[in-house]
């Protein structure tokens, strides 16, 4: 089968993105999540089944299948742009890791044109899985939100011991990682908690950079729109001091750390 | 090239002070130009009409009252109070009388205007009763032409009733050299003339004239050299003493000699830019490459011991000076070019003359400048080409930043060889600036006559479906009942024909103009500095200037893209509608309310109408046209069948999202004003070119427009520029920018206008610099021209139309041109906010 007519189900391409990955960036969000992070801005994105959502009073169908070739061509389309800027392409979700036919396909055809790559993920899935991804990708946005299994679970629905083997292979494998960490006020907005973060980044090979991302509420109408319940109403999003002072955390560990993506 | 200097330079206390004695008082109207120039025209009946300006001219500058401002170091103010304007009656002032008292409570651009300047100015303007170019051009103009300006097909309102303008002169040489150089050459030419030349008797009158406007020139400067020296006498702060000591010495010393430092050249700089605005009411007098042609000066004084620091401060007062200047507009023109603007267009960086990148110091200076001053003026520029140092557009994307709307950033390898085929040469094109809003030409070589008119491209689809009627007149040609209509083909082949027929008057129009101009209206002081105009015998109106166009500008492509667009599809692919039904649709305003702006005035419209059929209307009966006007009596089920027309609509495909064919369809619907405009001539013995933008009146014109296929409801804003129509666009800055740049923007050689707007955190950071000007540089990859940018939040702007006063300068883009936006009518306040915002996502 041609890799240009492998299917996927994705639920949303983000143009002119510039706070994931290098450079000016088309965002692809694939569809299907197997976490169920308690603060996710995208719930859209965690089943695979194709749903409806009201937003602003309008009902809109979420998830829609594609080729890659299709894909492709949206891609090809800010081509001008990457260039000028280092950017290129960003899959994203949902989690990537749970389409691998279509996302390597799509990966491996970017990098055939030349087209920059990078990918936002939990890196929960099996590493023979994620292996297959390794070979057609610049950049491994790696989220680690927590290094207690039983917190990760209790937040995320899945413990972390997975995440964290898979860290350590995939940048033992040589590809370029950065770790970021959404940070959630009542969860990990504590320099104890991000610090064990941050050591544990600093002890995998070749990673110099961590991002830091302030939770925000901008996903909760979605949730309401889908007719889910949210469950962490009434957290305040983390205060510009606080950001600061886990920045110092992160860079004490001998990270570039970074606010926001 | 040189390494050069980078770093941002701190204020002088001085220029916060000047920017607030700028502001003290309201604009007035002041008479004094307008007395001296009739007192002249009056002792000059029957000599050569060049001789008679030349005389006013010069008399105007020997007794207009002069005025030192308080910490000024540089001087020349055409009127006593700050940003106030004198009046120039021999292009037109029936308006002006006719707005004596109202001009000074209108929304847009208001002036004040005393009881005695009133008075002065009625018994001035007796004088000139039917002698204005205006009343002259009138007469030249064809009924059917004046039928046409009369329902608002076409908009000649700049040039009709006031001076010309757009122009930049050659500035290097007369700082270089002096007017004592032009007087010399002027000199030389005249003896080399014989009396029996077949041009001798018009040549030699202009040539005579000239040296009148030059002499009276440098005799004004040395009236401020004078007063400095007084001022200085009296004057106790010892500081201030030596500062007005020195300003007496530059004054002296120029324009009438070359400069010998760049205080000097500065000083030169302002009476020129200031006096070619005493000579003509014309706006868009542009300084362009400032950087380029100061740049030996500053280097100069560099070198003998000026700071950098100084330098600056002389920018800087030069930028505030450049808002002292002002001009009043008819109420209607004043919405056109809302924000007292004069668009004086001043452009850094870009390529010499040999193709080499020529940023400098003064580059990176304009634009702290820019920041340090932060008003409406100058309209700063930059040019980019693929040389432009990286460092250079960094700083550039940093202004954006402030959100002042500046710097417009234009793009080399679309605007060169656009003038190249035009017929500019190689060296010529390479030295372009931007004259007023967007149009390049070649200094000092060029009479663009740009601004030429506002075509709006949405009125010959209404004329299609009106069989060319409005009102009972015949306004358009007849193109057959649309319920008649069988193709698409058919149907573009009629707004084709309507919008042919509106351009050919409208060229009728603007050459009535631009005759009028010549006869009643030429300028010999600013000939003197336009090649070849000393050669010629020839002033600037009369064809003197080496390059020669007309340039009147089309807009709203995006909603004519989208209105035919709904045609093709809905109508003749589709059979969802029959044109008939869309044609009511259009005519019930798809079952809408009027939106308030547009009730109102209408509303005033019907009542003028009605009193002038000589009915008596009280209050409640103009609270019943309002009424009446605004409530829509459509029947539920017509607004029903209207809605899901609506929603049809919306479900298409708009110009403005990357979509291949919608895109390529909006570059022939392009094609149908620029293709056409250019077959034409005009009297200077140059030819049309197309502008692709709209100044702001996309706003005041979109007033007078009814409702357009593509959705959009009567009397509303039409599309900006090339930009999208308003929030149509959804799919990200990148793929508007791809659909823009899908028009031909080389056969618009008098500019395109790319409006976007941009949230302040998408530029947030190094990284967010960055990403911007890789984004400029993409759509100029892609060969677009023009791009300009609002970067403000939706919440700022809302809070400062709740609280003006706490938002006194902010500063917005318009549309070529910043604006300060609490000085904006509301419309354009709503039609700035309602642009698309572009977020970093």
């Amino acid at each position: 089968m041609d890799e240009l007519d492998v299917k996927g189900r994705i639920f949303d391409i983000q143009r002119y993105s510039i706070h994931d990955g290098g450079g000016i960036r088309t965002i692809v969000f694939l569809k299907g999540c197997p976490l169920r992070c308690r603060w996710c801005c995208n719930p859209e994105g965690q089943h695979y089944n194709v749903e409806k959502m009201t937003l602003g009073g309008k009902e809109k169908i979420v998830g829609q299948d594609v080729t890659v070739g299709e894909i492709i061509d949206i891609i090809e389309r800010d081509r001008i742009y990457y260039r000028r800027s280092g950017g290129g392409l960003t899959l994203s979700g949902g989690e990537s890791l749970t389409q691998p036919d279509f996302a390597v396909a799509l990966l491996k055809t970017s990098k055939e044109r030349g087209i920059n790559t990078a990918m936002e993920s939990t890196g929960f899935a099996d590493f023979s899985v994620i292996s297959r991804y390794l070979p057609y990708l610049d950049l491994y946005l790696m989220d680690i939100k927590h290094m207690n299994s039983a917190k990760h679970k209790e937040f995320t629905s899945q413990p972390n011991e997975l995440i964290l083997e898979n860290a350590r292979k995939i940048t033992d494998a040589g590809t370029r990682l950065i770790v970021r960490t959404p940070v959630i006020p009542t969860f990990n907005a504590t320099k104890e908690e991000i610090g064990e973060i941050a050591k544990f980044a600093s002890s995998l090979k070749g990673v110099t950079q961590m991002h830091i991302l302030p939770y925000h509420r901008i996903g909760t109408d979605k949730y309401k729109g889908l007719g889910r319940d949210y469950s962490l109403t009434g957290i305040e999003p983390p205060s510009k001091e606080l950001m600061n002072e886990l920045l110092e955390v992160v860079n004490s560990y001998g990270l570039k750390g970074q606010i926001g993506g | 090239m040189s390494e050069f200097y980078t770093k941002k330079i701190d204020k002088s206390p001085r220029i916060d002070k000047l920017k607030k004695d700028l502001f003290l008082l309201p604009p007035q109207i002041e008479a004094d130009r307008a007395v001296y120039l009739t007192e002249s025209y009056k002792a000059t009946e029957g000599e050569p009409i060049t001789m008679r300006r030349a005389k006013a001219f010069a008399h105007i500058l020997d007794n207009i009252p002069i005025i030192i401002r308080d910490d000024e170091l540089i001087v020349g103010s055409a009127t006593i109070r700050p940003r106030s304007c004198q009046v120039f009656p021999e292009f037109s002032f029936e308006w002006l009388e006719a707005e004596f008292d109202t001009v000074a409570e209108r929304t847009a651009d208001p002036f004040y205007i005393s009881e005695e300047t009133k008075k002065t100015l009625h018994e001035v303007y007796k004088y000139w009763k039917g002698k204005t170019s205006s009343d002259l051009a009138t007469s030249y103009m064809s009924p059917e032409t004046l039928t046409a300006m009369k329902h608002n097909m076409f908009t000649p309102g700049n040039y009709f009733y006031n001076g010309i303008g757009h122009v930049t002169v050659n500035y290097g040489k007369v700082i270089t050299y002096g007017y004592s150089e032009y007087i010399k050459e002027i000199e030389e030419e005249l003896a080399g003339m014989r009396i029996s030349d077949a041009n001798y008797c018009k040549k030699h009158a202009l040539l005579e004239a000239m040296l009148i406007s030059l002499r009276a020139v440098i005799r004004y400067a040395k009236r401020y050299s004078r007063l400095a020296k007084e001022l200085a006498e009296k004057e106790q702060n010892g500081t201030r003493k030596a500062e007005l000591l020195k300003i007496s010495a530059n004054c002296d010393r120029v324009p009438e000699f070359g400069a010998r430092n760049f205080y000097e050249a500065c000083q030169s700089f302002w009476f020129i830019q200031m006096l070619i605005q005493v000579e003509s009411s014309g706006h868009s007098i542009s300084p362009g490459r400032f950087d380029q042609y100061m740049y030996p000066f500053y280097k100069k004084s560099l070198d003998e011991g000026m700071t950098r620091e100084q330098a600056q401060e002389y920018i800087d007062c030069i930028w505030v000076k450049l808002n002292d200047l002002n001009k009043c507009r008819d109420a209607v023109s004043a919405e056109g070019f809302a924000g007292y603007s004069l668009f004086q267009n001043l452009i850094a960086g870009g390529q010499n003359v040999h193709g080499e990148d020529a940023t400098n110091d003064l580059s990176f200076m304009t634009i702290t400048a820019t920041e340090h001053v932060f008003l409406p003026q100058p309209s700063f520029s930059v040019r980019v080409w693929n040389g432009s140092p990286h460092a250079f557009l960094i700083r550039a994307a940093e202004l954006t930043r402030t959100g002042i709307g500046f710097p417009a950033y234009y793009n080399d390898e679309v605007i060169i060889p656009a003038l190249m085929s035009r017929g500019l040469t190689l060296e010529d094109a390479r030295d372009y600036n931007i004259i007023g809003c967007v149009e390049p030409q070649k200094s000092g070589k060029t009479d663009g006559w740009h601004d030429a008119a506002f075509y709006n491209m949405c009125r010959p689809l209404e004329m299609v479906f009106k069989n060319g009627y409005e009102d009972g007149e015949k306004v358009g040609v007849q193109t057959g009942d649309v319920a008649e209509m069988t193709s698409f083909d058919e149907f573009f082949a009629a707004y084709k024909a309507q919008s042919d027929y509106m351009i050919a008057l409208l060229v009728n129009a603007d050459n009535a103009i631009d005759v009028a101009h010549a006869e009643r209206c030429p300028l010999p002081f600013l000939s003197c500095m336009i090649e070849d105009c000393v050669k010629r015998g020839k002033t600037v109106q009369e064809g003197g200037a080496v390059y020669n166009f007309t340039g009147p500008q089309g807009f709203g492509i995006a909603n004519m893209t989208d209105a035919l667009w709904v045609i093709k599809k809905l109508v003749f692919e589709e059979g969802k509608y029959t044109l008939s039904f869309i044609k009511d649709a259009l005519e019930h305003n798809y079952g809408k309310d009027m939106d308030n702006a547009a009730a109102e005035k209408l509303t005033v419209s019907v009542c003028k109408q009605l009193a002038a059929n000589g009915k008596k209307l009280s209050e409640a009966d103009v609270a019943t046209v309002y009424e009446t006007v605004k409530k829509n009596t459509c029947s539920e089920a017509d607004k029903a069948a209207y809605d899901k027309l609506l929603k049809d609509i919306e479900d298409l495909p708009k110009y403005g999202n990357d979509i291949k064919e919608v895109d390529e369809f909006a570059r022939e619907i392009a094609y149908v004003y620029t293709k056409e405009i250019e077959k034409y001539s005009n009297p200077r013995g140059g030819r049309y070119q197309a502008g692709l933008y709209p100044v702001s009146a996309n706003v005041p014109l979109g007033a007078q427009t009814g409702a357009t296929p593509d959705g959009r409801l009567a009397y509303t804003p039409i599309a900006d520029g090339v930009s999208p129509a308003a929030g149509r666009d959804s799919h990200g800055p990148t793929a508007a920018c791809n659909s823009v740049s899908t028009l031909d923007h080389f056969i618009a050689s008098n500019g395109t206008l790319y409006n976007m707007k941009f949230h302040p955190t998408a530029l947030a950071g190094v990284n967010g610099l960055e990403n911007f000007v890789a984004l400029v540089q993409g759509y100029f990859d892609r060969k677009g021209s023009h791009m300009q940018f609002n970067v403000v939040s939706r919440e700022t702007l809302r809070d400062a139309q709740k609280h003006p006063e706490n938002y006194s300068g902010l500063v917005v883009r318009v549309a070529g041109y910043s604006a300060l936006f609490t000085t904006l009518s509301r419309s354009l306040q709503e039609d700035i906010i309602n642009r698309t915002e572009q977020g970093g996502i």
